[in-house]
């Protein structure tokens, strides 16, 4: 009496998959999407062009892909690019970027957020806000509401 | 501008009577008030008692002084004055989702409603069985549909939904209207053709309003951007994504200039350059008071610093006139082409008159082109 004999697997049945209404995104072809280029990046954070290397990163954000390892190779390349900088430099490099620029900035911040290693939320927490300055709680909207992340 | 405050509740949605004496409110229950101007006061003057759940949409008809009201109860009731009372009509529309906004059509022969059951309904009045009858646009929405604002030609509907999208409808009825001239939307308008459909911003679409025209039609998003569309041969579509939270209604004050409101509690202004296809920011149109700044004297400071953690002297209080999220705006004079004075109503149960002049004088950059 107290123990269920009879299978209870339909109690883990994902009934959402089947419902008939259900909201599918679009799909936007991203398969050739391979994330900003390492080599180039790397080559410009040892040359010490901080600025260029920030610029380099944030090309071709692997957005519209389903690959999740192009999406960490690209969080991970973004994040050494950002320990890369001194304290004092980050505010000219928010600067520096545009509008689309600093989103984009945003929600690599926020995916790195995500998964916090050694120090990277304390770097991450200073660029955040100096992002947030620049782009205003907007920009952070807009990380929230994004149905294609990086 | 003139501030009142009709309840501690949020306001769900308003409507003003043609001559603008009379603003019926959903005071965020299953009723409707209407509110009579009384000199510089407003009184109750009717309580309309029909529906089962929460009013989410009032719209008032002008000419014919017909009221139509929506609620969660998925159903809408069509309200006239019948002496001193009103008395409602039952509208069925077919829907299994609450309505979440209504709106006359121009020529007031016809209204349509948006609802959580991804379709609008075009309602109209059948003569011969003396009963409103509806009609379904279904697809492509995907979602649930959050606001409406009809063409000036009667036919064409724009709808803002959760799908992320803005399109504009053809709701054109053949038993009740002739069939439209061409726009620049495009001339072939049978009923439930999507004329133009909005891509590029993510984010529900809070509100729709399309200019004096027509031929251009602006909405605000959630992911904090504001768009404009132009209709023509290809649409041209600007957008602007702003640094607030997200706007929840707009509306055209002229032919290039908007006003949007949303969860900032302050109207802003945006205009829009057809050359460059290109729409700015024009200015925040909230005049704050400018508090005395008294210094703070050491006794203070500490008191901060173990109340709040902080030595800021700047409270937590909202400098804007309205105290919460602004959720409707709407135009009381000058009509969408050359409007002088909106009304804005908001969570906070108040509702401020914005006159469009003394905003003009008392921003100095402000430009309403």
């Amino acid at each position: 009496m107290s123990k269920n004999t009879v299978s209870d697997r339909f109690r883990k049945v994902d009934v959402d998959e089947y419902d008939e209404n259900k909201f599918v995104d679009e799909e936007d072809g991203g398969e050739n999407q391979l994330g900003p280029d390492e080599a180039e990046v790397d080559s410009l954070i040892r040359s010490g062009n901080l600025m260029g290397a920030l610029q380099a990163v944030l090309k071709n954000p692997p957005i519209n892909t389903k690959n999740q390892n192009v999406k960490e190779r690209a969080e991970g390349l973004v994040l050494k690019v950002l320990s890369a900088f001194k304290t004092s430099d980050i505010e000219k490099a928010v600067q520096s970027l545009d509008k689309t620029g600093v989103d984009l900035l945003m929600k690599y911040i926020y995916r790195g957020f995500e998964k916090p290693s050694d120090n990277s939320s304390a770097i991450l927490l200073q660029w955040h806000e100096k992002a947030l300055s620049a782009g205003g709680v907007g920009s952070i909207v807009r990380v929230l509401t994004a149905r294609k992340t990086v | 501008m003139s501030y009142h405050s009709f309840l501690l509740e949020p306001i769900s949605c308003h409507a003003w009577n043609k001559d603008r004496t009379q603003i019926a409110l959903c005071p965020n229950n299953h009723e409707v008030h209407i509110y009579k101007k009384d000199g510089n006061n407003w009184s109750k003057i009717h309580v309309l008692k029909e529906h089962n759940g929460q009013v989410t949409g009032i719209d008032w008809a002008p000419e014919s002084n017909r009221i139509v009201t929506c609620g969660t109860d998925r159903n809408a009731y069509v309200w006239t004055l019948k002496g001193d009372a009103w008395k409602p009509t039952l509208v069925i529309l077919r829907i299994n989702r609450a309505a979440r906004c209504v709106k006359w059509s121009p020529k007031e022969n016809k209204f349509a409603v948006g609802s959580g059951s991804r379709l609008i309904s075009v309602c109209y009045f059948e003569k011969d069985n003396d009963w409103w009858v509806c009609k379904h646009i279904k697809k492509p929405i995907r979602s649930t549909i959050l606001c409406l604002d009809w063409h000036p030609n009667n036919v064409l509907l724009a709808a803002g939904s959760c799908d992320f999208k803005c399109r504009i409808f053809s709701a054109y009825i053949k038993e009740v209207e002739e069939k439209p001239a061409p726009t620049a939307w495009g001339s072939k308008m049978p009923f439930g053709e999507v004329m133009f459909e909005s891509t590029g911003t993510a984010g529900w679409v809070h509100g729709v309003c399309f200019s004096d025209s027509g031929n251009r039609v602006a909405w605000a998003s959630h992911d904090s951007t504001v768009a404009v569309a132009e209709g023509g041969k290809t649409a041209v579509c600007a957008s602007l994504t702003s640094e607030t939270l997200p706007l929840l209604c707009v509306t055209f004050i002229t032919e290039n200039s908007l006003v949007a409101a949303g969860h900032d509690c302050y109207p802003v202004l945006f205009v829009y350059d057809s050359n460059k296809a290109a729409l700015s920011f024009g200015g925040k149109l909230d005049v704050p008071k400018q508090s005395a700044q008294k210094g703070m004297t050491a006794r203070e400071r500490f008191q901060n610093l173990d109340k709040k953690a902080t030595t800021d002297s700047k409270e937590a209080v909202l400098e804007s006139v309205h105290k919460n999220s602004i959720s409707q705006i709407s135009i009381l004079n000058g009509g969408k082409a050359q409007c002088a004075k909106f009304c804005t109503t908001g969570m906070d149960g108040g509702m401020t008159i914005w006159d469009v002049k003394t905003l003009e004088s008392a921003m100095k950059d402000l430009k309403i082109v």
